[in-house]
């Protein structure tokens, strides 16, 4: 068997107040395989995102990750990188879409000068091999070349959206966290976007961690499925487990809090 | 449908927005009625023309063609308070509904005083406790607190209170747990389902969410590019879809019996570009499935 890609051991975060600390995550551990897609779920303020930010270290204070706490990404201790380690280890090894990443674009500048901002800073490259690496990222996500000219306003909102999926993938990440990545997107649109990923983390093989409250969605996409309550990590199974048997009460009533598309109406139905 | 007089009814209704040379039709020639006791879904993708339809039941527009009836009589500049009174409006952010400088019971005194100033002091300060009570929430506690005091969950329910306080006879509540938790959406469902049943009150409910809508609506309309594709009974409509972009609307909600990696070949997911181009083009026949159950044909 082979390692995780992604190690999280005994992860306690506090948001430090003036009176006392609110403690956001709990001593919580789990691994992510290598060309895995993992989903984390609850609702809002369980605790997800502050994961999130803190395995690229873009926690901020007043977030503090207490002692103790370890975050291994392909063996590295995240926890002990430098400034300039942490440059390098951003977008290269790790990179993250952010819930409204459609508004994350730079509205002044084109597409293709968002891409060479990377390319350039990252891997040192020139305008003209930025653009046909642009390009090609581009057509990964389904978009047109001719896009690279256009500004952000010009897209909408799933395009935005894939356009920085691509600048994410641009350096080929070992781990891409998607926290709420369509959740401002209606269903066709999302459902175009993640099987999209699906494919490509089959082709490049990068693993995911997906984070969102929606568990529907969570089963159709993930491998494994870690579910949080309250800054703790109460079930981590096989996607069909928290499907089929869910083992943590918890797992139980979001499901039941959940209307269904087809099959018996929820408890309490609806009169039609 | 009932055969009773729909509260509200449009008939073929249309809006255009844009210059003469690029106009954007956002409502093409769309007709469908209120009933009392009844909620009406409409489900539609963003842009598909859902909340230019409720403004224009809330008459913040004017339809560039076509009629709104209320309760037979077309509405006009004259009964245009009481139809004000009579039409209420949730909306989808329950932070930016309520102002942030004032508390909750002003927010429910206000439309008590313009819309029943019949109500004297003690009247008024019963009718604002039998709102809150009516939304589930303690009066004694939460009418002195300020916005920011309550969850997204309470805000909407004050929503709700707010549109209740005029007594109306019609609800449009465009996305009303669009922004609120998995576990707080149910409640909200609830609570409008009650209202319709015990106040009788003829709801139209926007949402881009299916499911929510097969919760809550007896009937369902999908919209697509300004035009009613398809309507009926929910469950016909849901059971039995006929046009393609309902079919691909419906393929794409979550579903967890159904994995990414078992996309059939034949799956309307593989042909998303060539439907939403197909229905986008002017549909001008009806075709019945049932007696309750209408789609529009795509032109051949």
């Amino acid at each position: 068997m082979s390692a995780p890609v992604l190690s999280i051991r005994n992860l306690s975060i506090d948001y430090i107040g003036a009176d006392t600390d609110f403690p956001a995550v709990r001593n919580v551990s789990f691994d992510i395989m290598p060309g895995e897609f993992f989903g984390l779920a609850g609702e809002s303020g369980c605790g997800k995102s502050t994961i999130a930010f803190a395995i690229s270290r873009l926690h901020r204070p007043p977030a503090l990750i207490r002692t103790g706490s370890q975050i291994l990404l392909d063996g590295r201790d995240v926890l002990a990188l430098d400034e300039a380690e942490l440059r390098r280890f951003r977008w290269r090894e790790v990179a993250m879409v952010f819930q409204s990443a459609m508004n994350s674009l730079n509205p002044v500048l084109t597409v293709e000068q968002q891409f060479f901002d990377v390319l350039k800073t990252h891997a040192g490259m020139s305008r003209t091999q930025a653009r046909a690496r642009a390009a090609e990222l581009l057509a990964m996500v389904d978009i047109s070349p001719d896009r690279l000219s256009s500004y952000p306003h010009q897209c909408s909102g799933g395009m935005r959206q894939r356009i920085v999926i691509a600048i994410c993938l641009a350096l080929n990440p070992k781990l891409l966290i998607m926290d709420e990545p369509t959740t401002a997107l209606d269903v066709v649109v999302q459902r175009e976007i993640l099987g999209r990923i699906d494919t490509l983390r089959q082709q490049l093989s990068f693993s995911v961690l997906f984070i969102t409250h929606d568990l529907a969605l969570m089963v159709q996409a993930c491998d494994r499925i870690g579910i949080m309550l309250e800054g703790e990590l109460v079930e981590v199974n096989d996607a069909q487990t928290i499907y089929q048997s869910p083992q943590h009460p918890y797992t139980r009533r979001l499901w039941a809090s959940l209307p269904r598309l087809t099959g018996a109406p929820m408890a309490g139905g609806a009169s039609a | 449908m009932t055969d009773t007089t729909p509260i509200l009814a449009l008939h073929n209704v249309s809006k255009t927005f844009g210059r003469a040379d690029r106009p954007v039709y956002a409502v093409r020639s769309i007709s469908f009625a209120l009933h009392r006791g009844r909620t009406l879904a409409l489900v539609g993708e963003s842009g598909s023309g859902k909340t230019t339809a409720a403004r224009l039941i809330m008459r913040e527009y004017r339809p560039d063609a076509g009629q709104l009836l209320f309760r037979g009589t077309p509405v006009g500049k004259s009964g245009l308070k009481s139809y004000r009174a009579a039409v209420q409006m949730v909306f989808q952010d329950p932070f930016a509904a309520l102002n942030p400088a004032h508390t909750i019971r002003y927010h429910l005194e206000r439309p008590l005083r313009l819309h029943r100033p019949g109500l004297k002091g003690a009247e008024r300060r019963a009718a604002i406790d039998e709102l809150l009570a009516r939304v589930k929430l303690d009066p004694a506690l939460i009418a002195p607190k300020y916005p920011h005091q309550l969850s997204g969950g309470q805000r909407q329910r004050i929503s709700i209170a707010r549109a209740l306080a005029v007594d109306p006879e019609v609800i449009v509540a465009d996305e009303p747990t669009s922004m609120l938790d998995v576990s707080v959406r149910l409640g909200i469902l609830n609570l409008l389902n009650d209202m319709k049943r015990e106040l009788g009150l003829a709801l139209l409910y926007i949402t881009h969410d299916i499911a929510t809508a097969r919760y809550v609506a007896e009937d369902i309309m999908v919209m697509y590019a300004g035009q009613i594709v398809e309507w009926g009974q929910t469950s016909s409509v849901l059971g039995n879809p006929q046009h393609p972009y309902t079919r691909l609307l419906l393929s794409a909600v979550p579903d967890p019996d159904r994995r990414f990696a078992q996309t059939a070949s034949g799956d309307e997911l593989n042909h998303i570009e060539d439907i939403r181009r197909r229905s986008a083009l002017p549909q001008t026949q009806t075709r019945e499935i049932t007696p309750h159950h209408f789609m529009r044909p795509l032109p051949a």
